[in-house]
């Protein structure tokens, strides 16, 4: 049996949540890996940004914080530590964990780094196919901040059967954080496809750290779930034939039972039969559960199939400007008011001649669930909430005219209508992000130890 | 299904999870109680779906069944306004619209919507055919 544990779903996870992980694996005294995927769609374009600025910087922020309190007590205890927390940087990440190495007295730490996702600058991304999702989009027009190839576990499994006690990638796949382990544990054959699918979706359940356990999932009355204060990040006991039970630390919060898997089982799930990524292309239409004890849930049935003959890989580009800008109107009379202030915003825009793309919610009748041109909250006669706030938000290249449309909504403290209060706006650069697929031979990988290691 | 009809938020038998990747959505719908699942795939429809989403663009809705999970996965095309490259909206992601889809109206024999709804309440009381002011979207 092999275990493997997350430590944070997302950039800006809990950063204590790995502790108690470490210590439920650690009491098992079977060694295994703890993973942290910590990379969206947008992070690689945001870590060029901030490495543009500072050349140490542009790594996962929160790196230290996830690491500190784990390092030495995992290192003990023969766990790997794996991460995509290197993001636009990961030599300087390298730095990082040596420093807490230092501090936590960890001596002759092994610390790989996987290289070969940045692919910026190395392929003419316009000459390549536009990834299906993203077909229906515009072509981006901004300067191309980063460009990123999801590259698969095959280098993670190679720096693990090498040594390496953490490893530090960018873009990887979020699944191929756990499968690199498991094949570097148990010599799975990369070519026996339902082994990899299996190890495949030991990573889609863990790569979102608590949603498997009970986190992104309360509702209730519904779905309750116990102490969500203090949720247990999931730990995969994994069976030399893929098989494996999801559980959770005791003596923490949160659940595991087959509700929580089946939601983090179909989550940014399309084709259930076609799941792609670099390793495999995993089928989950066979996956069957059955609760194994309290807060264990068994899963097997994965299957695969060869993996894409392409890469997915993402470009971030300079994006538009987008402001937005809010205020308040309660007690009696409170929607009249609040679409009024719409009314005058959308006229005093007009009259401006700030011909910017917009919308106007009122955040307490419809603002998640409506459109852009208010389709929800037009035909609205009236409300019972009496305490709403309206949102505008603007976007477009120009910034100096996105200034002057939030400045619009602050000028209804004195010229809109009565009682409105609480104007709070900003506005931000975005990050316009668009997929291609590659070939596979344009992201060569490999690993490295970093030279402290050596 | 046969018998009396009653009308029930799909939230009372099942739950779910939005997600996105580039500009489309997926929506699961897992069925709480085994029996739940004909109820899912009778009522939770396509077109029913689309029509939740037909005020965004949305242009199309594919849907996978999971037999051995009782769940359905749900895939809605350009139903989030350009998402998080360029949404004016609060929820660019879209998370939230697992529940637009929970709010949808279903129709249930009575004697089975006694044995699969969850929830406060439970065991409902069936005076009316519809159980009133829970559900947001009846088409």
């Amino acid at each position: 049996m092999y275990l493997i544990g997350s430590g944070a779903g997302f950039s800006g996870d809990r950063v204590d949540a790995a502790i108690p992980v470490v210590e439920a694996m650690a009491a098992r005294r079977l060694g295994g890996a703890i993973i942290f995927e910590t990379i969206g769609e947008r992070t690689l374009a945001l870590g060029q940004l901030a490495k543009r600025e500072n050349p140490e910087a542009g790594y996962e922020p929160l790196l230290a914080a996830f690491l500190s309190p784990i390092l030495k007590s995992a290192v003990e205890a023969g766990i790997v530590i794996v991460g995509n927390f290197g993001c636009a940087n990961p030599r300087a990440a390298a730095a990082v964990v040596r420093s807490i190495a230092r501090q936590e007295r960890v001596s002759r730490l092994r610390v790989a780094i996987v290289e070969g996702d940045d692919v910026a600058g190395k392929i003419d991304l316009a000459k390549q196919p536009v990834w299906e999702d993203d077909r229906g989009l515009p072509p981006a027009k901004g300067a191309l901040i980063s460009a990123n190839a999801y590259i698969g576990a095959r280098p993670i499994a190679a720096a693990i059967s090498a040594g390496a006690q953490v490893v530090i990638a960018g873009r990887v796949a979020d699944p191929s954080l756990a499968l690199g382990p498991l094949v570097a544990h148990f010599g799975w054959d990369w070519h026996d496809h339902d082994l990899i699918a299996a190890g495949t979706l030991v990573g889609h359940l863990l790569e979102c750290g608590a949603q498997v356990t009970g986190g992104y999932f309360a509702d209730p009355g519904f779905k309750d779930v116990p102490r969500p204060e203090a949720i247990g990040f999931p730990i995969a006991e994994v069976a030399a034939d893929g098989s494996f039970v999801l559980t959770k630390p005791e003596g923490t919060g949160g659940l595991v039972d087959q509700r929580t898997v089946k939601e983090q089982l179909l989550y940014e799930i399309h084709d259930p039969a076609s799941y792609l990524t670099p390793d495999v292309t995993l089928d989950i239409t066979e996956v069957t559960l059955a609760e194994a004890g309290p807060d264990r849930v068994a899963v097997r049935g994965a299957r695969g199939r060869a993996a894409p003959s392409t890469l997915k890989a993402t470009a971030g580009f300079a994006g538009d400007w987008l402001g937005e800008a809010e205020i308040s109107y309660a007690g009696p009379n409170a929607f009249a008011r609040a679409r009024l202030a719409a009314d005058i915003i959308e006229k005093r825009l007009v009259l401006r001649g700030l011909d910017l793309r917009r919308r106007i919610d009122v955040i307490g009748a419809t603002s998640a669930f409506d459109s852009d041109d208010g389709g929800l909250l037009d035909p609205l006669a009236d409300l019972a909430a009496e305490d709403l706030r309206v949102r505008m938000s603007v976007s477009g290249d120009d910034k100096a005219k996105i200034e002057k449309a939030l400045q619009e909504v602050t000028a209804l403290y004195c010229c809109g209508p009565a009682g409105g209060g609480g104007v709070r706006t900003r506005m931000h650069a975005r990050i316009r992000t668009l997929s291609y697929l590659i070939p596979r031979d344009l992201a060569p990988t490999r690993f490295v130890f970093d030279e402290a290691s050596s | 299904m046969t018998g009396r009809l009653v009308t029930l938020p799909l939230h009372r038998i099942a739950h779910g999870r939005a997600g996105d990747k580039g500009n489309r959505l997926n929506v699961s719908v897992i069925a709480y109680r085994p029996e739940a699942w004909p109820v899912l795939l009778a009522e939770v429809t396509e077109e029913r779906v689309l029509a939740l989403f037909r005020h965004r663009g949305a242009s199309r809705v594919t849907r996978y069944a999971l037999p051995r999970l009782q769940a359905l996965n749900l895939v809605i095309e350009d139903a989030l306004e350009g998402g998080v490259n360029s949404g004016l909206g609060l929820d660019t992601h879209g998370k939230t619209n697992a529940f637009r889809v929970l709010g949808l109206a279903v129709r249930v024999p009575e004697d089975l919507a006694k044995r699969i709804v969850v929830g406060p309440g439970r065991p409902i009381a069936f005076a009316n055919a519809t159980i009133e002011g829970e559900f947001r979207h009846d088409l």
